[in-house]
Protein backbone atom coordinates (compact mmCIF):
# COMPACT_ATOMS: atom_id res chain seq x y z
CA UNK A 1 0.00 0.00 0.00
CA UNK A 2 1.29 3.54 -0.50
CA UNK A 3 0.92 6.17 2.22
CA UNK A 4 -2.18 6.97 1.78
CA UNK A 5 -4.41 5.22 3.70
CA UNK A 6 -6.18 5.67 7.11
CA UNK A 7 -3.99 3.18 8.97
CA UNK A 8 -0.89 5.02 7.79
CA UNK A 9 -3.04 8.61 9.03
CA UNK A 10 -4.20 7.16 12.34
CA UNK A 11 -0.41 5.98 12.63
CA UNK A 12 0.94 9.63 12.31
CA UNK A 13 -1.51 11.10 14.36
CA UNK A 14 -0.59 8.83 17.14
CA UNK A 15 3.16 10.13 16.93
CA UNK A 16 2.19 13.71 16.56
CA UNK A 17 -0.28 13.73 19.78
CA UNK A 18 2.33 11.88 21.91
CA UNK A 19 5.24 14.45 20.08
CA UNK A 20 3.27 16.92 21.14
CA UNK A 21 2.49 16.10 24.80
CA UNK A 22 6.46 15.51 25.12
CA UNK A 23 7.24 18.99 23.88
CA UNK A 24 4.66 20.41 26.38
CA UNK A 25 5.74 18.14 29.34
CA UNK A 26 2.33 16.98 30.17
CA UNK A 27 2.67 13.52 28.45
CA UNK A 28 1.38 11.76 31.99
CA UNK A 29 -1.54 14.21 32.21
CA UNK A 30 -2.65 13.95 28.27
CA UNK A 31 -1.70 10.58 27.32
CA UNK A 32 -4.44 8.14 28.58
CA UNK A 33 -7.35 11.04 27.02
CA UNK A 34 -5.85 10.36 23.30
CA UNK A 35 -7.66 7.30 22.46
CA UNK A 36 -10.90 9.17 23.55
CA UNK A 37 -9.77 12.62 21.76
CA UNK A 38 -8.90 10.53 18.67
CA UNK A 39 -12.46 8.69 19.35
CA UNK A 40 -14.80 10.72 20.71
CA UNK A 41 -18.09 9.19 21.42
CA UNK A 42 -20.26 11.12 18.40
CA UNK A 43 -17.55 9.78 16.06
CA UNK A 44 -18.52 6.25 14.02
CA UNK A 45 -16.32 3.28 14.88
CA UNK A 46 -14.24 1.51 12.52
CA UNK A 47 -14.14 -1.56 13.83
CA UNK A 48 -16.70 -3.18 15.75
CA UNK A 49 -17.25 -0.89 18.29
CA UNK A 50 -15.62 2.59 20.08
CA UNK A 51 -14.34 0.51 22.77
CA UNK A 52 -11.90 -1.32 20.54
CA UNK A 53 -11.17 1.70 18.63
CA UNK A 54 -10.30 3.44 21.43
CA UNK A 55 -8.54 -0.12 22.97
CA UNK A 56 -6.34 -0.39 19.67
CA UNK A 57 -5.74 3.61 20.18
CA UNK A 58 -3.86 2.79 23.60
CA UNK A 59 -1.79 0.82 21.95
CA UNK A 60 -0.60 2.53 18.92
CA UNK A 61 0.17 4.99 21.71
CA UNK A 62 2.22 2.39 23.92
CA UNK A 63 4.29 1.73 20.90
CA UNK A 64 4.60 5.37 19.81
CA UNK A 65 5.97 5.72 22.99
CA UNK A 66 8.34 3.42 22.75
CA UNK A 67 7.15 0.20 24.14
CA UNK A 68 6.24 -3.61 23.25
CA UNK A 69 2.78 -4.68 23.49
CA UNK A 70 4.25 -8.25 23.68
CA UNK A 71 5.87 -6.97 27.25
CA UNK A 72 2.48 -5.92 28.31
CA UNK A 73 1.85 -7.56 31.88
CA UNK A 74 -1.67 -6.32 32.12
CA UNK A 75 -4.08 -3.69 30.07
CA UNK A 76 -5.16 -2.62 33.38
CA UNK A 77 -2.06 0.22 33.43
CA UNK A 78 -2.47 3.87 32.38
CA UNK A 79 -0.51 5.14 29.41
CA UNK A 80 0.40 7.64 32.05
CA UNK A 81 3.05 5.22 33.60
CA UNK A 82 4.37 3.87 30.18
CA UNK A 83 5.00 8.04 29.56
CA UNK A 84 6.58 7.79 32.97
CA UNK A 85 8.58 4.65 32.29
CA UNK A 86 9.52 6.47 28.99
CA UNK A 87 11.06 9.59 30.96
CA UNK A 88 13.18 7.38 32.75
CA UNK A 89 14.33 5.12 29.54
CA UNK A 90 18.31 5.29 29.25
CA UNK A 91 18.70 3.67 25.80
CA UNK A 92 16.01 1.95 23.31
CA UNK A 93 16.01 -1.48 23.19
CA UNK A 94 15.03 -4.11 22.13
CA UNK A 95 13.13 -5.61 19.01
CA UNK A 96 12.17 -3.06 16.54
CA UNK A 97 8.70 -3.93 15.52
CA UNK A 98 5.45 -5.30 17.65
CA UNK A 99 2.34 -6.12 16.73
CA UNK A 100 -0.88 -4.76 18.50
CA UNK A 101 -2.57 -8.88 18.75
CA UNK A 102 -5.94 -7.15 19.43
CA UNK A 103 -5.45 -5.18 15.93
CA UNK A 104 -4.95 -8.08 13.91
CA UNK A 105 -8.02 -9.46 12.39
CA UNK A 106 -6.63 -12.76 12.08
CA UNK A 107 -6.38 -13.47 8.49
CA UNK A 108 -6.95 -16.73 7.74
CA UNK A 109 -3.92 -18.07 5.44
CA UNK A 110 -4.35 -17.52 1.78
CA UNK A 111 -7.01 -19.23 0.16
CA UNK A 112 -9.24 -18.99 -3.29
CA UNK A 113 -12.67 -18.05 -2.72
CA UNK A 114 -15.81 -18.07 -5.61
CA UNK A 115 -17.34 -14.82 -5.47
CA UNK A 116 -21.06 -13.76 -6.10
CA UNK A 117 -19.77 -13.46 -9.76
CA UNK A 118 -19.99 -17.59 -10.48
CA UNK A 119 -23.20 -17.64 -12.50
CA UNK A 120 -22.69 -21.41 -12.50
CA UNK A 121 -21.67 -21.98 -15.99
CA UNK A 122 -22.59 -25.15 -17.51
CA UNK A 123 -18.71 -25.47 -19.01
CA UNK A 124 -17.86 -25.59 -15.10
CA UNK A 125 -14.12 -25.16 -16.02
CA UNK A 126 -13.28 -24.52 -12.25
CA UNK A 127 -14.43 -28.18 -11.40
CA UNK A 128 -13.38 -29.59 -14.67
CA UNK A 129 -9.88 -28.46 -14.21
CA UNK A 130 -9.21 -28.40 -10.24
CA UNK A 131 -6.31 -30.66 -9.92
CA UNK A 132 -7.81 -31.89 -6.68
CA UNK A 133 -11.41 -32.52 -6.78
CA UNK A 134 -11.68 -29.08 -4.47
CA UNK A 135 -15.32 -27.92 -6.34
CA UNK A 136 -18.05 -28.69 -5.99
CA UNK A 137 -21.63 -26.94 -7.51
CA UNK A 138 -24.38 -26.86 -4.94
CA UNK A 139 -27.11 -24.74 -5.95
CA UNK A 140 -26.08 -23.47 -9.27
CA UNK A 141 -22.84 -21.63 -7.55
CA UNK A 142 -19.39 -23.32 -7.20
CA UNK A 143 -18.16 -24.14 -3.92
CA UNK A 144 -14.02 -25.02 -3.18
CA UNK A 145 -13.64 -27.45 -0.28
CA UNK A 146 -11.24 -26.13 1.46
CA UNK A 147 -9.70 -29.15 2.72
CA UNK A 148 -8.93 -30.39 -0.56
CA UNK A 149 -7.68 -26.95 -1.80
CA UNK A 150 -4.14 -26.30 -2.17
CA UNK A 151 -4.52 -22.83 -3.45
CA UNK A 152 -3.03 -24.01 -7.00
CA UNK A 153 -5.16 -20.69 -8.56
CA UNK A 154 -6.14 -23.35 -11.79
CA UNK A 155 -9.40 -22.24 -11.34
CA UNK A 156 -9.20 -18.57 -10.79
CA UNK A 157 -7.21 -18.58 -14.28
CA UNK A 158 -10.32 -20.95 -15.67
CA UNK A 159 -12.91 -18.65 -15.01
CA UNK A 160 -14.72 -17.31 -17.96
CA UNK A 161 -16.65 -14.58 -15.46
CA UNK A 162 -13.28 -13.86 -13.31
CA UNK A 163 -15.61 -15.43 -10.20
CA UNK A 164 -12.29 -16.36 -8.13
CA UNK A 165 -10.46 -14.38 -5.97
CA UNK A 166 -7.58 -15.28 -3.57
CA UNK A 167 -7.34 -13.36 -0.57
CA UNK A 168 -3.87 -12.74 0.78
CA UNK A 169 -2.60 -12.34 4.15
CA UNK A 170 -0.74 -9.16 3.34
CA UNK A 171 1.82 -9.09 6.33
CA UNK A 172 2.62 -12.79 4.80
CA UNK A 173 2.92 -11.56 1.81
CA UNK A 174 4.88 -8.68 2.75
CA UNK A 175 7.50 -10.01 4.24
CA UNK A 176 10.25 -11.04 2.24
CA UNK A 177 11.93 -13.37 5.07
CA UNK A 178 8.82 -15.33 5.86
CA UNK A 179 9.28 -14.46 9.62
CA UNK A 180 4.98 -14.05 10.47
CA UNK A 181 3.84 -17.02 11.92
CA UNK A 182 0.33 -17.24 13.12
CA UNK A 183 -1.13 -18.50 16.35
CA UNK A 184 -4.15 -21.12 16.55
CA UNK A 185 -6.68 -18.14 16.54
CA UNK A 186 -5.07 -16.80 12.90
CA UNK A 187 -3.22 -13.84 15.02
CA UNK A 188 0.03 -12.83 13.62
CA UNK A 189 3.44 -13.07 15.48
CA UNK A 190 6.75 -11.90 14.22
CA UNK A 191 9.45 -14.46 14.64
CA UNK A 192 12.42 -12.35 15.65
CA UNK A 193 14.94 -14.76 14.96
CA UNK A 194 13.85 -14.46 11.02
CA UNK A 195 12.58 -11.02 11.33
CA UNK A 196 15.15 -8.22 9.30
CA UNK A 197 12.99 -5.28 10.72
CA UNK A 198 12.63 -4.25 6.94
CA UNK A 199 9.17 -2.74 8.55
CA UNK A 200 7.42 -3.84 5.11
CA UNK A 201 4.56 -5.71 7.63
CA UNK A 202 3.60 -2.43 9.16
CA UNK A 203 3.59 -0.92 6.14
CA UNK A 204 0.73 -3.35 4.08
CA UNK A 205 -1.04 -4.67 6.98
CA UNK A 206 -4.66 -2.96 6.48
CA UNK A 207 -5.97 -2.91 10.20
CA UNK A 208 -2.67 -1.18 11.04
CA UNK A 209 -1.51 -4.18 13.27
CA UNK A 210 2.39 -3.63 13.15
CA UNK A 211 3.91 -0.65 14.29
CA UNK A 212 7.17 0.01 15.10
CA UNK A 213 8.62 0.68 18.79
CA UNK A 214 9.27 4.53 18.18
CA UNK A 215 12.23 6.86 20.02
CA UNK A 216 10.59 10.48 19.22
CA UNK A 217 9.88 10.68 22.86
CA UNK A 218 12.81 9.92 23.74
CA UNK A 219 14.43 12.12 21.05
CA UNK A 220 12.20 15.03 22.36
CA UNK A 221 13.52 14.47 26.15
CA UNK A 222 16.98 14.48 24.51
CA UNK A 223 16.26 17.91 22.97
CA UNK A 224 14.84 19.41 26.43
CA UNK A 225 18.22 18.43 28.71
CA UNK A 226 20.57 21.20 26.91
CA UNK A 227 23.32 18.76 25.79
CA UNK A 228 23.59 19.38 21.73
CA UNK A 229 21.55 16.98 19.64
CA UNK A 230 22.34 16.63 15.88
CA UNK A 231 20.30 15.44 13.24
CA UNK A 232 21.85 13.55 10.72
CA UNK A 233 19.98 13.01 7.32
CA UNK A 234 19.70 10.92 5.17
CA UNK A 235 19.60 11.65 1.76
CA UNK A 236 16.68 10.21 1.12
CA UNK A 237 15.11 13.02 2.51
CA UNK A 238 14.99 15.26 -0.49
CA UNK A 239 11.63 15.60 -1.12
CA UNK A 240 9.83 13.99 1.90
CA UNK A 241 8.86 17.46 2.66
CA UNK A 242 7.97 20.89 0.87
CA UNK A 243 10.87 22.82 -0.05
CA UNK A 244 14.45 22.24 -0.45
CA UNK A 245 17.32 20.11 1.90
CA UNK A 246 18.43 23.22 3.63
CA UNK A 247 14.77 24.64 4.37
CA UNK A 248 13.98 20.80 5.95
CA UNK A 249 17.39 21.59 7.98
CA UNK A 250 16.41 24.89 8.63
CA UNK A 251 12.66 23.46 10.01
CA UNK A 252 14.68 20.51 11.96
CA UNK A 253 17.19 23.39 14.01
CA UNK A 254 13.31 24.95 14.99
CA UNK A 255 12.84 22.02 16.97
CA UNK A 256 15.32 22.39 18.95
CA UNK A 257 18.54 20.36 17.26
CA UNK A 258 21.87 22.01 17.50
CA UNK A 259 23.06 21.16 14.01
CA UNK A 260 21.86 19.00 10.67
CA UNK A 261 24.18 17.13 8.89
CA UNK A 262 23.78 15.20 6.19
CA UNK A 263 24.56 11.70 5.63
CA UNK A 264 25.27 11.57 2.44
CA UNK A 265 29.18 12.90 4.04
CA UNK A 266 29.31 9.27 5.35
CA UNK A 267 28.54 7.75 1.83
CA UNK A 268 31.36 9.31 0.26
CA UNK A 269 33.38 7.98 2.97
CA UNK A 270 31.67 4.30 2.22
CA UNK A 271 32.33 4.89 -1.42
CA UNK A 272 35.74 5.72 -1.12
CA UNK A 273 36.26 2.50 1.51
CA UNK A 274 33.85 0.40 -0.58
CA UNK A 275 35.98 1.09 -3.92
CA UNK A 276 39.49 0.76 -2.56
CA UNK A 277 37.95 -2.83 -0.59
CA UNK A 278 36.36 -3.36 -4.21
CA UNK A 279 39.81 -3.28 -6.36
CA UNK A 280 41.52 -5.24 -3.15
CA UNK A 281 39.21 -8.68 -3.46
CA UNK A 282 39.44 -8.56 -6.87
CA UNK A 283 43.03 -9.15 -6.98
CA UNK A 284 42.70 -11.94 -4.35
CA UNK A 285 40.62 -13.10 -6.68
CA UNK A 286 37.18 -13.12 -5.34
CA UNK A 287 34.51 -13.55 -7.88
CA UNK A 288 31.95 -10.40 -6.33
CA UNK A 289 31.25 -7.94 -3.57
CA UNK A 290 28.13 -6.97 -2.66
CA UNK A 291 27.35 -4.17 -0.98
CA UNK A 292 26.82 -3.87 2.98
CA UNK A 293 24.67 -0.49 3.74
CA UNK A 294 21.48 -1.72 3.66
CA UNK A 295 20.73 -2.51 7.21
CA UNK A 296 17.80 -5.00 6.65
CA UNK A 297 20.25 -7.21 3.81
CA UNK A 298 22.56 -7.60 6.49
CA UNK A 299 19.82 -8.94 8.70
CA UNK A 300 19.17 -10.76 5.68
CA UNK A 301 22.56 -12.51 5.38
CA UNK A 302 22.70 -13.14 9.36
CA UNK A 303 19.83 -14.50 9.40
CA UNK A 304 19.15 -16.28 6.40
CA UNK A 305 22.07 -16.61 3.54
CA UNK A 306 25.10 -17.09 5.97
CA UNK A 307 27.25 -18.43 3.39
CA UNK A 308 27.16 -14.69 1.47
CA UNK A 309 28.54 -13.62 4.54
CA UNK A 310 32.33 -13.04 3.04
CA UNK A 311 31.09 -11.64 0.12
CA UNK A 312 29.86 -8.49 2.20
CA UNK A 313 31.92 -5.67 2.14
CA UNK A 314 33.69 -4.98 5.41
CA UNK A 315 33.29 -1.38 4.90
CA UNK A 316 31.07 0.61 7.74
CA UNK A 317 27.54 2.14 6.75
CA UNK A 318 27.63 6.00 5.62
CA UNK A 319 25.27 6.21 9.37
CA UNK A 320 28.04 5.29 11.12
CA UNK A 321 31.10 7.59 9.06
CA UNK A 322 28.87 10.40 9.64
CA UNK A 323 28.14 10.04 13.38
CA UNK A 324 32.01 9.08 14.22
CA UNK A 325 32.44 12.33 12.65
CA UNK A 326 30.04 13.86 14.71
CA UNK A 327 30.98 11.99 17.64
CA UNK A 328 35.02 13.22 16.57
CA UNK A 329 33.77 17.04 16.74
CA UNK A 330 31.92 16.81 19.57
CA UNK A 331 32.05 13.85 21.84
CA UNK A 332 29.21 15.51 24.05
CA UNK A 333 26.32 15.75 21.30
CA UNK A 334 23.73 13.29 21.14
CA UNK A 335 23.67 11.62 18.10
CA UNK A 336 19.89 11.22 15.90
CA UNK A 337 19.77 9.83 12.70
CA UNK A 338 16.92 10.63 10.42
CA UNK A 339 16.02 8.44 7.45
CA UNK A 340 13.07 6.05 5.68
CA UNK A 341 14.26 2.98 7.08
CA UNK A 342 13.03 1.15 9.78
CA UNK A 343 15.94 -1.68 10.04
CA UNK A 344 18.18 1.57 10.90
CA UNK A 345 16.63 1.02 14.17
CA UNK A 346 18.56 -2.44 14.59
CA UNK A 347 22.13 -1.36 13.35
CA UNK A 348 21.32 2.12 15.80
CA UNK A 349 21.09 -0.16 18.58
CA UNK A 350 24.52 -1.71 17.72
CA UNK A 351 26.52 1.17 17.05
CA UNK A 352 27.43 2.92 19.97
CA UNK A 353 28.42 6.38 17.93
CA UNK A 354 24.37 6.52 16.98
CA UNK A 355 22.44 7.39 20.01
CA UNK A 356 18.67 7.17 18.55
CA UNK A 357 17.05 6.36 15.20
CA UNK A 358 14.04 8.33 13.41
CA UNK A 359 12.30 8.15 10.01
CA UNK A 360 10.43 10.34 8.27
CA UNK A 361 7.62 9.94 9.32
CA UNK A 362 8.83 10.54 12.67
CA UNK A 363 10.04 13.73 11.44
CA UNK A 364 6.81 14.97 10.03
CA UNK A 365 4.83 14.38 13.40
CA UNK A 366 7.84 16.66 15.04
CA UNK A 367 7.40 18.99 12.60
CA UNK A 368 3.28 19.14 13.16
CA UNK A 369 3.68 18.92 16.68
CA UNK A 370 5.31 21.95 17.27
CA UNK A 371 3.44 24.08 14.48
CA UNK A 372 7.15 24.00 11.92
CA UNK A 373 6.14 25.35 8.49
CA UNK A 374 9.02 23.73 6.53
CA UNK A 375 7.83 25.75 3.20
CA UNK A 376 8.42 28.99 4.58
CA UNK A 377 11.73 28.09 6.75
CA UNK A 378 14.60 30.18 5.19
CA UNK A 379 16.97 27.49 4.93
CA UNK A 380 20.49 27.09 6.12
CA UNK A 381 23.63 25.84 4.43
CA UNK A 382 25.19 22.73 5.34
CA UNK A 383 28.94 23.80 6.59
CA UNK A 384 30.51 20.04 4.84
CA UNK A 385 29.93 20.04 1.36
CA UNK A 386 28.67 16.14 0.14
CA UNK A 387 29.43 14.58 -3.06
CA UNK A 388 26.55 14.22 -5.83
CA UNK A 389 27.53 10.44 -5.61
CA UNK A 390 26.52 10.15 -1.88
CA UNK A 391 23.76 12.16 -2.73
CA UNK A 392 22.60 9.67 -4.68
CA UNK A 393 22.93 6.60 -2.53
CA UNK A 394 19.37 7.01 -1.75
CA UNK A 395 17.55 5.07 -4.80
CA UNK A 396 18.35 1.98 -6.40
CA UNK A 397 21.80 1.83 -8.33
CA UNK A 398 22.96 4.80 -6.93
CA UNK A 399 25.82 3.04 -4.68
CA UNK A 400 26.98 0.93 -7.17
CA UNK A 401 27.37 3.65 -9.06
CA UNK A 402 29.29 6.08 -6.83
CA UNK A 403 31.67 2.58 -6.57
CA UNK A 404 31.99 2.64 -10.50
CA UNK A 405 32.65 6.10 -10.54
CA UNK A 406 35.75 6.22 -8.28
CA UNK A 407 36.72 3.02 -9.39
CA UNK A 408 36.87 4.34 -13.02
CA UNK A 409 38.19 1.20 -15.35
CA UNK A 410 39.84 -0.97 -12.66
CA UNK A 411 39.48 -4.92 -12.34
CA UNK A 412 36.81 -4.52 -15.11
CA UNK A 413 33.88 -3.70 -12.68
CA UNK A 414 30.04 -5.48 -13.94
CA UNK A 415 27.35 -3.84 -10.88
CA UNK A 416 24.18 -5.46 -10.85
CA UNK A 417 21.48 -4.14 -8.83
CA UNK A 418 18.90 -6.69 -6.54
CA UNK A 419 16.36 -4.15 -6.57
CA UNK A 420 14.02 -5.24 -3.68
CA UNK A 421 13.95 -8.22 -1.58
CA UNK A 422 11.57 -10.98 -2.10
CA UNK A 423 11.92 -14.92 -1.86
CA UNK A 424 13.02 -14.75 -5.11
CA UNK A 425 15.71 -12.04 -4.82
CA UNK A 426 17.00 -14.27 -1.84
CA UNK A 427 17.19 -17.58 -4.54
CA UNK A 428 19.26 -15.34 -6.31
CA UNK A 429 21.84 -14.26 -4.27
CA UNK A 430 22.17 -17.83 -2.68
CA UNK A 431 22.58 -18.92 -6.11
CA UNK A 432 25.49 -16.26 -6.57
CA UNK A 433 27.62 -18.04 -3.89
CA UNK A 434 27.90 -20.87 -5.74
CA UNK A 435 29.43 -19.20 -8.39
CA UNK A 436 26.04 -17.93 -10.34
CA UNK A 437 26.93 -14.31 -10.70
CA UNK A 438 26.36 -12.33 -13.51
CA UNK A 439 28.50 -9.32 -12.01
CA UNK A 440 31.26 -8.78 -9.56
CA UNK A 441 29.62 -5.69 -7.51
CA UNK A 442 26.30 -6.52 -6.44
CA UNK A 443 24.18 -3.71 -4.91
CA UNK A 444 21.31 -4.82 -2.70
CA UNK A 445 18.68 -2.72 -1.69
CA UNK A 446 15.92 -4.33 0.48
CA UNK A 447 13.24 -2.00 -0.49
CA UNK A 448 12.29 -1.56 -4.25
CA UNK A 449 13.37 1.70 -5.78
CA UNK A 450 15.98 1.83 -2.85
CA UNK A 451 15.95 3.87 0.68
CA UNK A 452 13.37 6.30 -0.81
CA UNK A 453 10.44 3.03 -0.94
CA UNK A 454 11.87 2.70 2.68
CA UNK A 455 8.86 1.77 5.41
CA UNK A 456 8.84 5.35 6.72
CA UNK A 457 8.89 7.25 4.48
CA UNK A 458 6.04 10.37 4.08
CA UNK A 459 6.36 11.00 -0.35
CA UNK A 460 5.71 8.90 -3.19
CA UNK A 461 9.09 7.17 -4.04
CA UNK A 462 8.57 8.21 -7.52
CA UNK A 463 8.37 11.64 -6.60
CA UNK A 464 11.31 11.70 -4.29
CA UNK A 465 13.83 10.04 -6.07
CA UNK A 466 13.33 12.83 -8.52
CA UNK A 467 14.20 15.41 -5.90
CA UNK A 468 17.03 13.50 -4.43
CA UNK A 469 18.25 13.70 -8.28
CA UNK A 470 17.92 17.08 -8.25
CA UNK A 471 19.91 16.95 -4.82
CA UNK A 472 22.52 14.92 -6.13
CA UNK A 473 22.97 17.35 -9.06
CA UNK A 474 23.89 20.18 -6.75
CA UNK A 475 27.11 18.32 -5.59
CA UNK A 476 30.54 17.99 -6.57
CA UNK A 477 31.80 15.26 -8.06
CA UNK A 478 33.96 12.77 -5.98
CA UNK A 479 37.24 12.73 -7.69
CA UNK A 480 40.11 9.66 -6.16
CA UNK A 481 42.06 10.96 -3.44
CA UNK B 1 -12.52 31.39 -20.50
CA UNK B 2 -11.98 31.94 -16.66
CA UNK B 3 -9.11 29.57 -15.19
CA UNK B 4 -10.01 27.15 -12.08
CA UNK B 5 -7.74 28.36 -9.72
CA UNK B 6 -6.51 25.16 -7.24
CA UNK B 7 -4.27 25.62 -4.57
CA UNK B 8 -2.23 22.84 -3.04
CA UNK B 9 -2.11 23.04 0.67
CA UNK B 10 2.03 22.66 1.21
CA UNK B 11 1.75 23.07 4.96
CA UNK B 12 3.73 20.46 7.03
CA UNK B 13 0.23 18.41 8.37
CA UNK B 14 -1.13 18.32 4.67
CA UNK B 15 2.25 16.66 3.84
CA UNK B 16 2.43 14.59 6.41
CA UNK B 17 -1.23 13.36 6.01
CA UNK B 18 -0.77 12.82 2.75
CA UNK B 19 -0.64 15.76 0.30
CA UNK B 20 2.65 14.64 -0.96
CA UNK B 21 0.44 12.52 -3.05
CA UNK B 22 -1.43 15.51 -4.39
CA UNK B 23 2.52 16.64 -6.37
CA UNK B 24 1.31 14.64 -9.07
CA UNK B 25 -1.93 16.16 -9.40
CA UNK B 26 -0.78 18.40 -12.45
CA UNK B 27 0.65 15.23 -14.53
CA UNK B 28 -2.71 13.16 -13.82
CA UNK B 29 -5.17 15.80 -15.35
CA UNK B 30 -7.39 14.68 -17.94
CA UNK B 31 -6.49 16.74 -21.00
CA UNK B 32 -9.48 18.21 -21.62
CA UNK B 33 -9.54 20.01 -18.59
CA UNK B 34 -5.63 20.68 -18.21
CA UNK B 35 -6.19 24.21 -20.02
CA UNK B 36 -8.37 25.67 -18.00
CA UNK B 37 -6.86 24.46 -14.65
CA UNK B 38 -3.97 26.45 -12.81
CA UNK B 39 -2.49 24.83 -9.88
CA UNK B 40 -0.24 26.10 -7.37
CA UNK B 41 0.97 25.35 -3.81
CA UNK B 42 0.29 27.68 -1.25
CA UNK B 43 1.44 27.72 2.28
CA UNK B 44 -0.46 26.65 5.04
CA UNK B 45 -4.16 27.39 4.70
CA UNK B 46 -4.96 27.36 8.24
CA UNK B 47 -7.17 24.18 7.88
CA UNK B 48 -5.51 22.25 10.02
CA UNK B 49 -5.13 24.51 12.81
CA UNK B 50 -8.59 22.90 15.09
CA UNK B 51 -6.37 19.84 15.37
CA UNK B 52 -8.36 17.55 13.41
CA UNK B 53 -5.33 16.44 11.38
CA UNK B 54 -7.36 13.36 10.61
CA UNK B 55 -9.50 15.72 7.92
CA UNK B 56 -5.78 17.16 6.47
CA UNK B 57 -4.54 17.48 3.28
CA UNK B 58 -6.96 20.24 2.00
CA UNK B 59 -7.10 21.26 -1.39
CA UNK B 60 -8.74 24.91 -2.01
CA UNK B 61 -10.15 24.86 -5.72
CA UNK B 62 -11.55 28.50 -6.74
CA UNK B 63 -12.22 29.24 -3.02
CA UNK B 64 -13.49 26.32 -2.12
CA UNK B 65 -12.34 23.94 0.50
CA UNK B 66 -11.95 20.12 0.23
CA UNK B 67 -10.56 18.00 3.02
CA UNK B 68 -9.21 14.46 2.62
CA UNK B 69 -7.83 15.45 -0.70
CA UNK B 70 -6.80 13.05 -2.82
CA UNK B 71 -5.66 13.20 -6.85
CA UNK B 72 -8.75 11.52 -7.71
CA UNK B 73 -10.94 13.66 -5.91
CA UNK B 74 -9.48 16.60 -7.19
CA UNK B 75 -9.91 15.61 -10.58
CA UNK B 76 -13.66 14.45 -10.29
CA UNK B 77 -14.27 18.16 -8.47
CA UNK B 78 -12.98 19.76 -11.26
CA UNK B 79 -14.37 17.74 -14.55
CA UNK B 80 -17.92 19.04 -12.35
CA UNK B 81 -17.19 22.34 -12.58
CA UNK B 82 -15.86 22.33 -16.01
CA UNK B 83 -19.07 20.58 -17.37
CA UNK B 84 -21.14 23.30 -15.10
CA UNK B 85 -19.61 26.19 -16.32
Amino acid sequence: MDCNNNVTRIRREVLIRIAKAAFDENLPEVVDKIPHTMRPKDMDETRCCIYKDRAVLRYRCMAAMGFAIEDEEDDFVPLAKYADNAALREQPEGEIMTVLDIACKGCVSSRHLITDACQGCMARPCMVNCPFNAITVVKGRAQIDSSKCVDCGKCRSVCPYHAVTRIPVPCEEACPVGAIEKNGDGKARIDFEKCISCGRCMRECPFGAVMEKSQVVDIIHALKRGRPVVAMVAPAIAGQFPGDLEQIADAIMKLGFSEVVEVAYGADVTTRKEAAEFVERMEEGKPFMTTSCCPAYIGTVQKHIPELKPFVSETATPMHYTAMRVREENPEAITVFVGPCVAKRREGLDDDAVDYVMTFEELGALFVARDVEVAVCEGVPFVTSTSSEGRGFAVTGGVAAAVAALNGDKANLKSICINGLDPAALKRLRAFTSGNCPGNLVEVMACEGGCVGGAGVVGLSRLTSKAVKDWSERGHHLKSE
Amino acid sequence: MKQIKVEICLGTTCFVMGASELQSLEEKLPEEIAGRVLIEGTTCLGCCKDRKYGKAPYVRIDGEIMSGATTDAVVLRLKELCDIE
